[in-house]
Formats: structure tokens, sequence, C-alpha cells
């Protein structure tokens, strides 16, 4: 990562510079926090605790050039009371965009987001998941990358140059949400020679027609998903290794609106990953798709009411790394629209060939101008020992986040 | 009627200096030609930037506040383009609302969620839903366009010194919240004073009064504050509009999802 850095600011920053004629405007802002997770149940394995405390800390410092060119620093931190792993540092963004008239250039470090659906997302490929901040996927590391950018009446092009791999992180010895055996990220394996340095390449090609958007792209290079095998660490003790493989990715993302209905699918054909049996490749495809109905202004109040119902597919059944392979998933969102911004989501996701459900609550709300309080709770319910998730079968959490925004 | 005969009817009344209270037109007629005139008086301003502040009361008096800035790109023949920003409460600071309105049909939404990096397509049917929590409905800030109600003169009234015409407007539109509105518009430069909602129910819902307009470009009125009370709730939303620049130069690029994306 050091030497990404060096290369970054020997890049960046002096295009930065050259751009700049006179800064438009300065900027910082940003959020810390305070979270508390509980988890009601006795864990499974040695070391892990039953509850944890942990501050983090997103500071966001924008400088806007007269163009409307413009230099983005995100920083981010935890420190965790719990899981040594799950204290860590990642540059979420450190960016430079050139705004052209006829393309935009981003250079630096970013996070780029393309899913549609709810409650899985599938085609994200860009960034790797930063897995200790939370289990449900949504938390990125940042991407070290170079994007180009057309946007055009025909629709917006976009090309990716991916120089540099962050491996994703997974919680410790300490941690819960994690398998029997650690995962040990210190000796992460590669496909290629290049390791992390191996030059991955995307394209995307996404429009708007009307009621309809959609996107596809094409992605080739170090897969964002590692496989695992097992070994041993310094200590003699077995662990699992993640190994992070060369694929081929066509991946697909619509949305449809009709009146209160929005309709949405994401699909992947991925070609030279392996799968829950070792590193033999499987060539798969995988997708989810459903709706989301919004009730507005139910019972004559001001509330929404959405209901999302998705199906989760992926053809490597039993064999697939991850637990949706074969699931439906029901959410309910409340949307009070007071002054607060309060928000409700309840969800529920179930297996089909068997018993297993994975249940969520996700409560928010503002206080006062500057604060917010957020109530996460999830419970993994009768995971049989072929499960996915059947290590975090006890890994039932209530999560409280109070953050102060700056 | 269709509306090209009325648009004729109107320009030559508006032309030939007679007042609309000439016999020959229905309140129908009346109605739908001071909307083609206060149209005809808004169009061409091609684009504009301002900052607001709404501030939020509930009956007990507390108070939120969101600073928010807009952008509007002026669609000839259809409703404009909208780039909304919110800056507070911080939050939901980069937050970017971006809506192609249209006379008639849906209008086409994306959200912009800053913290996901995600552009989210919102069905926009709901038109009656308040706006960030406040006493404005999407329906409310969406650019007014003539097919967008049917019209009828009710009466001419003097308002806060100013001889007006007040117009009963019913949604043509699917999705409102509203069964009517009755507008209180100035005879001497089309600017809309007042506006009492009518529930579902048709029971006075809200009323919004305009203030501290100020004329731009010559031609254009604008107002500095926009104020919106619920009668049903005691609620309240002060609008207060503040930096307007006129014809700065946007086009359809600063309106799609790219620009939602790296919004400020």
């Amino acid at each position: 990562m050091k030497r990404f850095l060096v290369t970054f600011f020997a890049l960046a920053v002096p295009l930065a510079l050259m751009g700049e004629r006179a800064a438009l405007g300065n900027e910082l802002s940003g959020y810390v926090e305070g979270e508390v997770r509980l988890y009601p149940e006795s864990p499974n394995f040695f070391g892990q605790r039953d509850q944890s405390a942990s501050f983090a800390i997103q500071p966001e410092y924008y400088h806007e050039l007269e163009n409307g060119s413009s230099f983005t620093f995100v920083p981010f931190f935890r420190l965790d009371s719990a899981d040594s792993e799950r204290t860590h540092f990642d540059v979420r963004e450190l960016t430079y965009l050139w705004l052209h008239d006829d393309f935009e250039l981003r250079l630096g470090v970013r996070k780029v987001f393309w899913g549609v659906t709810e409650v899985l997302h599938l085609v994200d490929i860009i960034n790797l998941t930063d897995l200790v901040e939370n289990f449900d996927e949504e938390q990125m590391l940042g991407q070290p990358m170079a994007n180009l950018s057309f946007a055009r009446d025909w629709g917006t092009l976009d090309l990716f140059v991916l120089p540099y791999f962050r491996e994703r992180t997974f919680p410790g010895n300490k941690g819960r949400l994690r398998f029997g055996l650690v995962v040990d990220t210190d000796q992460a394996q590669y496909e290629s020679s290049a390791e992390e340095w191996h030059t991955d390449w995307a394209a995307r090609y996404s429009h708007t027609l009307g009621d309809w958007d959609f996107g596809l792209y094409y992605f080739i290079g170090t897969s964002r998903d590692p496989s695992f095998t097992t070994g041993t660490d310094g200590a003699g003790n077995p662990v699992i290794l993640p190994v992070y493989q060369q694929i081929q990715q066509t991946g697909l993302d619509v949305s449809y609106v009709v009146g209160n209905w929005l309709w949405k699918l994401e699909a992947l054909y991925r070609k030279g990953q392996g799968d829950r049996r070792g590193l033999t490749r499987n060539d798969y495809v995988a997708a989810t798709g459903g709706f989301e109905y919004t009730f507005t202004g139910i019972f004559g109040s001001r509330m929404d009411l959405g209901v999302v119902a998705e199906y989760l597919f992926d053809d490597r059944k039993d064999f697939a790394l991850t637990p949706f392979e074969n699931d439906v998933a029901g959410a309910l969102r409340l949307a009070v629209n007071d002054a607060a911004s309060s928000e409700l989501l309840f969800g529920w996701v179930q297996d089909i060939d068997t018993d297993a459900r994975f249940l969520f609550l996700e409560a928010s709300r503002r206080l006062g101008d500057d604060w917010t309080l957020e109530l996460e709770i999830r419970t993994f319910l009768d995971q049989p020992p072929a499960d996915f998730l059947f290590a975090l079968r006890d890994d039932d959490l209530v999560q409280l986040v109070l953050q102060y925004h700056f | 009627m269709n509306i090209t005969k009325v648009l004729i009817v109107g320009l030559i009344l508006v032309g030939a200096g007679i007042p609309f209270s000439a016999a020959a037109m229905t309140p129908q007629e009346k109605g739908l030609a001071i909307a083609v005139e206060d149209d005809k008086r808004d169009n061409g301003f091609k684009d504009y930037k301002a900052d607001a502040i709404m501030i939020l009361k509930n009956r007990q008096g507390d108070e939120s506040t969101r600073y928010l800035r807009f952008k509007t790109l002026e669609v000839q023949g259809d409703g404009d383009k909208n780039l909304t920003v919110f800056d507070k409460p911080r939050d939901i600071k980069k937050t970017a609302f971006l809506s192609f309105t249209h006379s008639l049909d849906n209008d086409d939404q994306w959200l912009f969620l800053p913290a996901l990096k995600r552009v989210k397509r919102i069905s926009s049917s709901n038109k009656s839903g308040p706006f960030v929590g406040s006493e404005f409905a999407y329906e409310d800030i969406t650019s007014q366009e003539v097919k967008k109600y049917t019209y009828k003169w009710l009466r001419d009234e003097e308002y806060q010194g100013h001889k007006s015409f007040v117009v009963e407007q019913v949604p043509a539109y699917e999705n409102s919240g509203y069964t009517r509105r009755v507008v209180w518009i100035d005879q001497d430069e089309y600017r809309v004073l007042k506006v009492d909602f009518y529930d579902r129910k048709d029971s006075l819902l809200k009323t919004l009064t305009y203030d501290g307009y100020h004329k731009y470009l010559n031609q254009y009125w604008y107002p500095d504050e926009m104020y919106m009370v619920n009668h049903q709730t005691g609620k309240s939303t002060q609008l207060s509009w503040k930096n307007y620049t006129f014809q700065t130069g946007l086009t359809d690029k600063h309106f799609n999802k790219n620009s939602l994306k790296r919004a400020r």
C-alpha cells in the first residue's frame, strides 16, 4: 500500500496542482462514531467475546478547483476493543477528479457502486469488501484506479484501470461473525505472480431509456472474492488461507420503474473462480432480482411503507462461496418522513432448501441537527451443519451506533 | 377546448390590451388564459442556480433546518430538469436528488446516497409525499406546467394591496394529494401570492404564501420567501431563497447520473 500511495502522490498531486488556478473552496466534514455490539448467545470458538465497543472516525477533505475539478481525501480509522483485526485504517477516498467538457477522469482511491437490489450486492466488482466493518458487505475498502468516463446521448461509458489490489479484511481470533478457523490475511495467496500488483481492467456501459436504467460490464483481473484453502499459521495452528484467483466476469444490472413498482435485476457470469470445495475452477452464473413496491401515505399518515421481495441464486448451489445460493428475501421499509428522518427496515432471508434463515432489523433517526442513532439487530436461525453460515449460528448481534457529524 | 386555441385567444386578448373580464370567456377559459399568460412570462429563463434554507417547525415550535442547493434547466415543451443537493443536516450532506419533470407523465427521479456511493432510481408516483420531512410535497416543488391542471377563474380580489385573479386549479396528473388548489395571482405581474391546498376530502389542508419578490433579468419574478403552513397539524415550513443566478450556462450534461454523483 505504501508503494501505491507514493505512486499516487507522484502522479496525482502534480496534476492537481497543474489544474489549480484558483481554489474555489476547501471543506472539511465527516463523522466520529461510538459503537457497541452485544452478542446474546455464548460464542462457539475460544477467544471470542460477548460484547465489544469501538470508536471510528471518517473525516473528509474536499478541495474544489476553478473548472469544477476537485481533490477529495477521506481516511477512515476504527479502534475496536475485542478484535485486533477490526482495529484498522483505510484510505476510503483519495481522488483527483479532472472535469473536462468531453470526459471525467478520476485518479486515485475510490469506491464504485453499481448494484440495484437491496439484500445482496452481487455485481459490484471494483472494490474489496471491508468485512470486519459489517457483515452486510456494504462497507468497502478504497480501490486505487484510473477511471475515464464518457457521458453521451447514447449512454455512459466507464473505463477502469486498477493497478493495485486491496485484500479483503476478515475478523480475527477474538472477533465474532467468523468461520471456525480464522482467515489468516497475512498469508493471502495469489494466482498471478504479480500478486497485488496485477493490473485489472473493467469497462462498463450504462444508459437510461425512459423508465429503464441498465448497466453492462466486463471485468478481467484478480477476483474480489477469495477462494479458500487451509494451512497453518506461525504457531502451527490450522488456519484458512484466502486465495485470490484470476477471473473474467460479465455483469448486468437493470432497474425498471412503473408507478409504485421498482423492478430490479443483478446478474453475473464468472470464469476462473473456485468454490467451497477448493481452488478448482467452476464457472458459474449468479443472479438476484425482485421488486420494491411503495405504499405512500399509509393509513392517511405521512409515512411510506416499502415492500421488498427478492430471489437470490448461485448455480454452484451447495458449493457456492455464499450462503445465498437459492434463497428468497422479504423486507419492509418504513419511512416516517418526519424531521428526524426516522427509518425502519425489517428483513428476512430464507433458504429454500433448508430451514436456515437470517433476520435483520435496522432502525435509524437523527438526534438534534448533528447526531444520528442507529440500531441494528441480526439473527441466524436453524443453520444446518452444511450451511455456509453454520459457524456464525450463535453470532446473533445487537449493535448500537451513535454518530456525530461535523 | 384545446390549449393552442386558448393560447391564441389569450394572446389576442393580451395583445389587444383587452382585460380578461371580456364577457365572451367562460370561467374555465379565463382561468386557462391566465395560466397560459403566467407560463409565457416565466418562459425563456434557460437555467438558474439558487441556495435555499428550509426551517421546519412543529406545533410545539421545535425547529429543524435544512440547507439545500438547486439547479434548474428549462426544457422547452416539457417539465424542467432539477438537481438538488443537501448541505445540512450534515448526516445527509452530499445527498443529491435528480429529477426530469414531465407535464402529465410521472417524473424520472434518481437519488444519490453518498455513504454507499449509490445512485438509486426512485418511484415518482409519490407526488403527495413530504419533501425531506417538510410541509412541501414533491408536487409543490416540481416545475409548474400549464398542462398539469384544469382551470377555473373564480373571482377578482384585492390581496395585500394587489389586484389579483383567484383561480381554482384541479390536478390533471395522477396521484395528487389534492382535490384542488386555489391560487391568488397578481394582475400586474402574474406573480403567485398565495395558494390554498385542499386535501382528498376537500378540506383546507395547507396555505402557501410568497413574499419578497424580486425581478431578475428584467423579466422574471422570483420570491425570497415561501411560507407553508399545515392547518391540520399546525406544522409549518419556511423556505428562504438566496443567491439566485440566472443563465449560468447549465446544459443537459449537468443533469445526468455522473453529475449527480459529484454534485456539491
